[in-house]
Formats: C-alpha cells, sequence, structure tokens
C-alpha cells in the first residue's frame, strides 16, 4: 500500500522534472545573443562562427537539440560547455559536491534547532522568552538573506572581529572542506535565514497540538510530562512542518547563489552566475535541471514523512 | 464575589463517612486574572456509587471535575478549599492540592481516572488503541512482567465488551467507531482498577443506541470494580438513568445535591426546578419551553401565541391536536397559495414533496428512495443516528447538495437539483437553519448586516425597507432590534440560534429545514427555541423539517415523524402515532434505547 503511493508520486515526479526540463530547455532558446558569437568574439569571421554552429550541432532543429540532450541526461551526459570546452558534469562536480556540503550543513544545523526552539517556545508561550524570541525571529526572517551575511561579515570578518575569513580562501581545484573555517560564515547565513520560518511554524503547530483532547488525556493518565511532549505532542506537529522544511530545503537549493556569490564560494552558485556571464547555455541548463530535481526530491521527503506521521492517511493510502 | 451558596441537601450522605473515597470542600478556581470561577463547591463520592452532576455550559462542572485530579486547564488556578482522596490499602488520605507533580501523576491514571467527552479527540491518533492502554500500566508499573500487563490490556478490553485480539489491540482509534473509540477511554480509566472515575459527558457526541451501550459499560464497570464515579453531564435523563446520587450546579455553585430520585422528583430549588421543566420527555406530558424554563427573551412574547401542538396526556388528545393542525394545514394551504401564486392549479399538491430521492457515493448509498411530503404549517421531525442520512437529506431539500436522483417539488413544481439553477422565488421559499449558531453566523458582521444578506440576495425592497424587515424578524424571533448592531460574538448561544433563525424567516419562506438547531445548546436554551418554533409555524404558517437524533423532542415540536435508517424512511407518521405503534423493529429499538425520564 504504502509502496504504491510512493511509485506513484516517483511518476508524478518524473513527468513534472519532464516538465521542467521543456521549460529550461525553452527558455535557454529564447536567451537573446549567439552563443557561438558568444564564444569567438565580437572579430569573429562569420565563416568560423558558420563552422562553430555546425560543431555544436545549433543548425539542427530545436526538438532535434533537444531530444539530445534529455536523452544525455538520461546517461548523465550533460553536454559539453561551450565556455570551457570540457564535459559539463566534469566541470560541475566539484561545484556540486562543494554546494551539497554548504546545503548539507544548513539543513542539519537548522532543522533539528528550528523544531526544538519552536518546541521550547510552544511549551513556554506568552512568557517574555517566548516573546523576545518570536521578536528575533521574525527580524532574521524580514532580513534579505545577503544582508545577513554582510551583517555576519562586518561582524565576524571585517569591522568588529577579525576572526573568520569573509571570502573563500581556497584556490580553484582545492577542496572547500580543506579549510572548514571559510564555511562558517556561509552556513551560518543559511541557517539564520532558514531556522526562523521552521521556529515558527513549528510553535504554532505544537501550540495547536498542546491544546489538543488527547494531549490533556495522556496528562490525566500521570503520562510523564516528557513522553507527554515526546510521544505523544511532537508527532503530530512534525507532519504540518515537514512542508515547511521542505520548502526551505528547496529554497536552499536556490538561495545558495546569493550566498555564494557574496562569500565567492566555488559552488554551483557562483558557476550558475558564471554560466549566465558567458552565455554558457548547456551549464545553464544542466544548473536549472538539478535544482528542479532537489526541489522535487525535497517535496517528496516532506510527503512521506507526513504519511509516515499519520496513520489515517498510511493505512487509507 | 465570594459569597457561597448554600446547597439544598435533600440527606446527609454527604456528611463524613467510611464509604466516601472521595471529598470535595469548599473548593474555590480562580482565572488567572483573580475571578472566582467556583464559589466554593462541596460534595463526595462514596464506593461503587455515581454522583451525577449536572449544570448548563460554563457552570464550572467539568472545572470542578479536572480539580478532582488536580488539574486545571489553561488560565484557571487553584483557589483554596480541598480535595481529599482515600485510596485503597492506604490507611491515610492524600490531599490533591499538596501533591508534588510526581505524587500526582502517580495519582492519575492509576487511583483516579478520567474518561473524556469526545473520544474522537481523546485518543492520540498515531498511537495504536491497544498501546494507549498499555501506556497506562506502563507508566504505573502494573504487575510484575511484560505478560502480565499484556495480559491485562485484553482482559480490560474484554472487560468493556471489545475483542482482546492482537489484531484488535494493533488498530488505530480511526478504524473504531464513535462507541468503540469510547470504549477504549473506558477501558484506559478501569486498567488499573482505579478509586475514582471522573466522566466527563462521555456520551454526549454518541448516539442514543450507542450512548446506552456506553452507559450499560460504564454501570457494570462501575459496581464490578467497586469505584466511585463522578459523571458530569447537561442531559438529565442520562443522569436518571445511571447515577445514584446528583449535585446540580449553577455558575460556579452548587445549589442542590442528593439522591436521584429525590432531586428530580421533589426539586426544591428554583434552578433545578426550571431545569426539569426544560427537559423534553418522550411521553410529551409537559410543554417544554413554557413556563420557568422560558428565557428573558421569550417572557417578552405574547402569552397567547404559544398554542401548543402536542400538548396534554399521551394518547387521546394527541390525536385532536393531529385535527386541529390538519384543519389549519388547509387553511393555511388555500391563503398562501391565494397570497403567492395567484391562485393557481398548484392548490392540490402538497407544498414540500419529496420523491424517490436518492443519493450513493461509489458504493455506499446515502439515501436510497426517500418519499415525503409537507403541508403549510406541518412539521415534520426527520429522526435518525448520524450517518443515517438526514442532513444529506436535508441538503437535497434545501438545493445545497445536487447530487441526488428523484425530484424534490415545491407547490407541484419540480425544482433543479442545485440553488444556483432554482428561479429567486424557489430559493426564498426554502430556508435552512445550520446545526451550529456558533459558526453559521460571520464574526465580522452585525447581527443586522449577516441578515439582510438573504434579502439583498434576492432583490428585494431599497435600503429602508431591507432594514424594516430585518427588524421585523428579530422581533418576531423575540431577540428585538435592538440586535441589529450587535455581533454574534456578543451573543450567547441561545441568542445566536434566535438570530440565525431570523435570517431564515426575512425571507417570508413557505418551507423552513431546521438542522440539528438544538443540539449544540442547553437543555432550558433548546426548550425556548421549541417554543419559539411553534409560535413561528402558528404565526406565519410556516411549514418546518426538524432534523434531530432526539427522539424525546418529537412530541413537543412535530405532527409528523419520518425514522431515517440508513438512508431508508422506515417508520412514517403521526407522531403518537409512530411512538406509540412503531412498526419497524429499528423505531423499536431506538425508543427503547431513550433514558426513560
Amino acid at each position: 500500500m504504502f509502496g504504491k503511493v510512493i511509485g506513484k508520486r516517483l511518476i508524478f515526479s518524473a513527468f513534472i522534472l519532464l516538465a521542467v526540463s521543456l521549460l529550461v530547455f525553452g527558455a535557454t532558446l529564447l536567451l537573446p545573443g549567439d552563443a557561438a558569437r558568444a564564444i569567438l568574439g565580437q572579430q569573429a569571421t562569420p565563416e568560423r562562427i558558420a563552422a562553430l554552429n555546425e560543431q555544436l550541432g545549433l543548425n539542427d532543429p530545436a526538438w532535434l537539440r533537444y531530444l539530445h540532450w534529455l536523452g544525455g541526461l538520461f546517461v548523465g551526459d550533460f553536454g559539453t560547455s561551450s565556455a570551457s570546452g570540457g564535459p559539463v558534469s566534469e566541470l560541475l562536480g566539484d561545484r556540486l559536491a562543494a554546494s551539497f556540503i554548504l546545503m548539507a550543513l544548513a539543513a542539519i544545523i537548522s532543522v533539528p534547532l528550528g523544531i526544538g526552539l519552536g518546541v521550547y517556545q510552544a511549551l513556554h508561550r506568552g512568557k517574555r522568552r517566548d516573546q523576545t524570541m518570536t521578536g528575533i525571529s521574525l527580524v532574521l526572517a524580514s532580513m534579505p538573506e545577503f544582508v545577513i551575511g554582510i551583517g555576519l561579515v562586518a561582524l565576524f570578518a571585517t569591522s568588529v572581529f577579525q576572526i573568520l575569513p569573509a571570502v573563500t580562501l581556497a584556490p580553484p581545484g582545492e577542496p572547500v572542506w580543506n579549510r572548514p573555517e571559510q564555511l562558517i560564515l556561509p552556513t551560518l547565513t543559511l541557517v539564520l535565514v532558514v531556522t526562523p520560518y521552521i521556529v515558527r511554524m513549528m510553535r504554532a503547530t505544537m501550540i495547536e497540538v498542546l491544546d489538543s483532547g488527547f494531549v490533556e488525556m495522556a496528562r490525566l493518565k500521570g503520562v510523564p510530562e516528557k513522553r507527554v511532549i515526546m510521544r505523544h505532542a511532537v508527532p503530530h506537529a512534525l507532519g504540518p512542518v515537514a512542508q515547511v522544511v521542505a520548502i526551505q530545503l528547496a529554497w536552499l537549493a536556490g538561495g545558495v547563489v546569493v550566498v555564494e556569490f557574496l562569500f565567492r564560494y566555488p559552488g554551483l552558485g557562483q558557476a550558475l552566475i558564471d554560466a549566465v556571464t558567458y552565455r554558457d547555455v548547456q551549464v545553464v541548463q544542466a544548473i536549472s535541471m538539478l535544482v528542479a530535481a532537489v526541489y522535487v526530491a525535497v517535496n517528496l521527503a516532506a510527503d512521506v514523512v507526513g504519511i509516515l506521521t499519520n496513520p489515517k492517511l498510511r493505512s487509507a493510502a | 464575589m465570594s459569597t457561597k451558596t448554600e446547597t439544598v441537601r435533600h440527606d446527609d450522605a454527604n456528611e463524613p463517612n467510611e464509604k466516601i473515597v472521595l471529598r470535595v470542600s469548599d473548593l474555590r478556581v480562580l482565572t488567572n486574572a483573580g475571578d472566582e470561577i467556583l464559589h466554593g463547591v462541596d460534595f463526595a463520592l462514596a464506593r461503587g456509587e455515581i454522583l451525577g452532576l449536572v449544570g448548563e455550559s460554563g457552570s464550572g462542572k467539568t472545572t470542578a471535575g479536572l480539580a478532582c485530579m488536580g488539574h486545571f486547564r489553561e488560565g484557571l488556578k487553584f483557589g483554596s478549599g480541598s480535595v481529599s482522596i482515600w485510596p485503597r490499602g492506604d490507611a491515610t488520605h492524600l490531599e490533591v492540592g499538596e501533591l508534588d507533580e510526581v505524587a500526582l501523576r502517580d495519582l492519575r491514571g492509576s487511583r483516579i481516572a478520567y474518561i473524556p467527552q469526545d473520544p474522537a479527540l481523546s485518543l492520540n491518533p498515531a498511537m495504536r488503541v491497544g498501546e494507549q492502554i498499555r501506556e497506562v500500566l506502563d507508566i504505573h508499573d502494573f504487575g510484575a512482567s511484560d505478560r502480565e500487563r499484556a495480559d491485562r490490556v485484553a482482559e480490560v478490553l474484554v472487560d468493556v465488551g471489545l475483542p482482546g485480539d492482537r489484531a484488535y489491540q494493533r488498530r488505530w482509534p480511526h478504524q473504531l467507531s464513535g462507541g468503540q473509540q469510547q470504549r477504549i477511554g473506558i477501558a484506559m480509566a478501569f486498567a488499573m482498577y482505579p478509586d475514582v472515575l471522573i466522566l466527563d459527558e462521555p456520551t454526549t457526541g454518541l448516539d442514543v443506541s450507542t450512548q446506552s451501550v456506553v452507559l450499560d459499560t460504564i454501570r457494570q464497570m462501575t459496581v464490578a470494580n467497586n469505584v466511585a464515579g463522578l459523571y458530569i453531564t447537561h442531559d438529565l435523563a442520562v443522569i436518571k438513568d445511571i447515577s445514584d446520587r446528583v449535585a446540580v450546579m449553577l455558575r460556579g455553585d452548587l445549589v442542590e445535591e442528593g439522591p436521584v430520585s429525590a432531586v428530580l422528583e421533589r426539586p426544591q430549588h428554583d434552578y433545578t426546578k426550571m431545569l426539569m421543566a426544560a427537559v423534553p420527555d418522550l411521553a410529551g406530558r409537559k410543554t417544554i419551553g413554557d413556563g420557568a424554563a422560558e428565557a428573558k427573551a421569550v417572557a417578552e412574547a405574547d402569552e397567547k401565541t404559544h398554542i401548543l401542538v402536542s400538548t396534554g396526556e399521551p394518547g387521546g388528545s394527541a390525536d385532536s391536536g393531529e385535527h386541529r393542525s390538519d384543519g389549519d394545514a388547509r387553511d393555511g394551504e388555500a391563503a398562501s397559495a391565494g397570497e403567492r401564486d395567484g391562485g393557481a392549479a398548484s392548490a392540490t399538491a402538497p407544498l414540500l414533496e419529496a420523491k424517490d430521492v436518492a443519493l450513493a457515493y461509489g458504493k455506499a448509498q446515502i439515501l436510497d428512495g426517500i418519499n415525503l411530503t409537507l403541508e403549510p404549517g406541518e412539521c415534520t421531525m426527520l429522526l435518525g443516528e448520524s450517518g443515517s442520512g438526514k442532513t444529506t437529506l436535508s441538503q437535497c431539500v434545501a438545493g445545497l447538495n445536487d447530487d441526488y436522483k428523484g425530484s424534490v417539488r415545491l407547490r407541484g413544481t419540480e425544482l433543479a437539483r442545485s440553488t444556483r439553477k432554482r428561479t429567486n422565488e424557489q430559493r426564498v421559499g426554502i430556508q435552512y437553519v445550520f446545526q451550529s449558531p456558533f459558526s453559521s453566523l460571520n464574526p465580522r458582521r452585525s447581527i443586522g448586516q449577516s441578515l439582510t444578506v438573504p434579502l439583498e440576495m434576492s432583490g428585494q425592497g431599497t435600503a429602508a425597507s431591507r432594514k424594516a424587515t430585518v427588524e421585523e424578524a428579530l422581533d418576531s424571533v423575540r431577540l428585538g432590534r435592538t440586535f441589529y448592531h450587535r455581533r454574534p460574538g456578543d451573543l450567547s448561544g441561545g441568542e445566536r440560534q434566535r438570530a440565525a433563525i431570523a435570517r431564515a424567516l426575512v425571507n417570508a419562506p413557505s418551507v423552513m429545514v431546521c438542522d440539528e438547531i438544538t443540539s449544540a445548546l442547553d437543555v432550558s436554551v433548546q426548550a425556548s427555541i421549541v417554543a419559539l418554533l411553534r409560535t413561528l409555524r402558528e404565526e406565519r404558517q410556516l411549514a418546518m423539517l426538524f432534523v434531530t437524533h432526539n427522539i424525546a423532542l418529537s412530541r413537543h415540536i412535530a405532527d409528523n415523524l419520518a425514522v431515517l435508517n440508513k438512508g431508508k424512511i422506515v417508520d412514517y407518521g403521526p407522531t403518537a402515532q409512530v411512538l406509540e405503534d412503531p412498526s419497524h423493529e429499528y423505531t423499536r429499538a431506538l425508543i427503547a434505547d431513550v433514558p426513560k425520564f
């Protein structure tokens, strides 16, 4: 039963990705400018441009190019970067790992932190510490990520303390995790952006659950308070919060662009910005597809959590 | 503030004696702001006896019950007084108010157990039912081994009449019916062989037949385990059925206390007398909603308009009531046909006729070949338990549900299935009053604004004439035009339901569909609403479809009774006839299950 639902969702997800691939490909077709001219520069002769177009397969009809590209995606071939001339997958390999590290660190810290703080606030609702925390989370939630990032840089790297690097120091080619201190500020920025939403959602659902009849019943059964919270209340609050966490994690995949740019971090975001600058269509397409895949995957994960925490869905599904 | 009302006591069972297990004396509970909610309540629970605690919503009965367990809901706190408990096997008593958190936890669920009002909300939906019972045993260290605990879970399930096997224990709460869920709640409470049981309206959300099964279970378990019970309810009929003694609460005071027979048959306090007068009885011996039970708003009404429908002794005079309303019906029909239809041929057709109405969702047949007719000034009660399809049927009639097959005719003209496709006149002709007055009125709009909406929809009159019509409607439901600018939040439940009825009246309908309109209200308020409906029928020749699960109301409101079971009408005829000579097994069972009063 359960497997069937997940299977259905997976098929549905595949269709979504297919639709996204059409959109991404269509959008890059509409981009102004000529890839061959962008590569060869303004002085290129028409003959050389024609030759390059032929070489890149740009003279084929659009649908044929789309099918080519799509076929490549299935075997992990993202095409050839028109800027560097090498395969896109090779170019993105290191970048992907660097970005993944950043996102994973941010997620591992912010999800438990957000849930924990939300539960804490719900348990002390109405008291001063709850109000203070609500205020702080509201301020953080309303600040754009680059403001937070610049604020952190000013605080820890330049104006106040000079204890952390303001930008990524690793030379190209060196893995970012060789110098852990350069990961701190980007990770902290992402955590500060993502956590407030999770806290606020967790607090709201937790308050609702704490007011429910079965929590009162558990207390009247003599269940110790810790078990009331962990066994009876929290599992019910996780379902709705999983959706928010998913949206936040998906945002990380895209939002990482600005943060990476800010810290000159050699991740996917940097790669995307460079690719757009150099009209490197293949790379833009590949990164867009990766981000879309992350969105689909985390939302699927959220649905699974929702089903697991609700036996009604589990058995009815 | 802290003056204490003297309780009328019928005997001295409340004085200290060796049978008492729990004793509450001079209990005061405050809000966090310092307002007193309970003004010094005294009662005692004796082993093997059930004390019924009755009162209307807001009287503080649940607060008193939970205070016995040392539990106060959000916003409330202990004031003064004492709650003493004498647990089995202990020589000394415990003061609940003086216990620390750990000691209190040990007491709860083990020595003093709670059975909540709504089992659907009180069972953890994400825990298997067996596990929820087992949890009580684990926390309180029942027995010596896991094996012993597992056996106790199975045993207590069998005790409450459920299968005790593994497969049943592994079910989720949502896989059980309401009655089964409540029995899980009872099993949970009895698992530790408690001394005291607090039952907080455990049957309020249940059907009469389920209620009678649950009450039987509670009674058996109380006697078998020699437990002292506190049964909190607003339903006096249930009290009479289950408890040995009864205590009546009014706004945080205990006004009367004594053995059930003494209090209910010879009530001393005015409030108890009023409550007794407001309870509908199946035999229809009294007229609810008249005399003492009248709310002050009703008292302003002209007494002469209170013409009673099913008064007098059961039997003989009920028939004469029938004849009279037949006569009224004919007059009314002629009048309304003359006024509204310009004397068309429809004068011979019934006002409202449902023919072969059927509705199915997939394989589930919700309604199956329903035939009903309604004449002007006539009230038909549609009686059924939850899931019988009674609300679905009334929605089909009103055009709120357009999935049905068959036909609904108003004055001989077949109505389109959906209200959107019905003509303005047809829409105005059938008006609907919803169950809960708490959710059917928009809290952001004043009563006047809410009541003007139907007039705007039907496009009648000018702004001034609409206001006049709304004020007239407010007068006719005995609220008065001063309510025009008030908002639902300022109104009591009864006042809100009156406003909702006024909203149905502004367009001068010929049929009013009342969907469980008294079930969310206290008995005294219910009585006044029933009196109001009687008056409206007489004044306006209004035909009514009164949908309810409460069979006891039938003689007080309805000329005809249609009993709905699983989507079929199993009994249909004049009220007295159906009640005295039910033709279907289901109706007989239903009548037998009503707690006798």
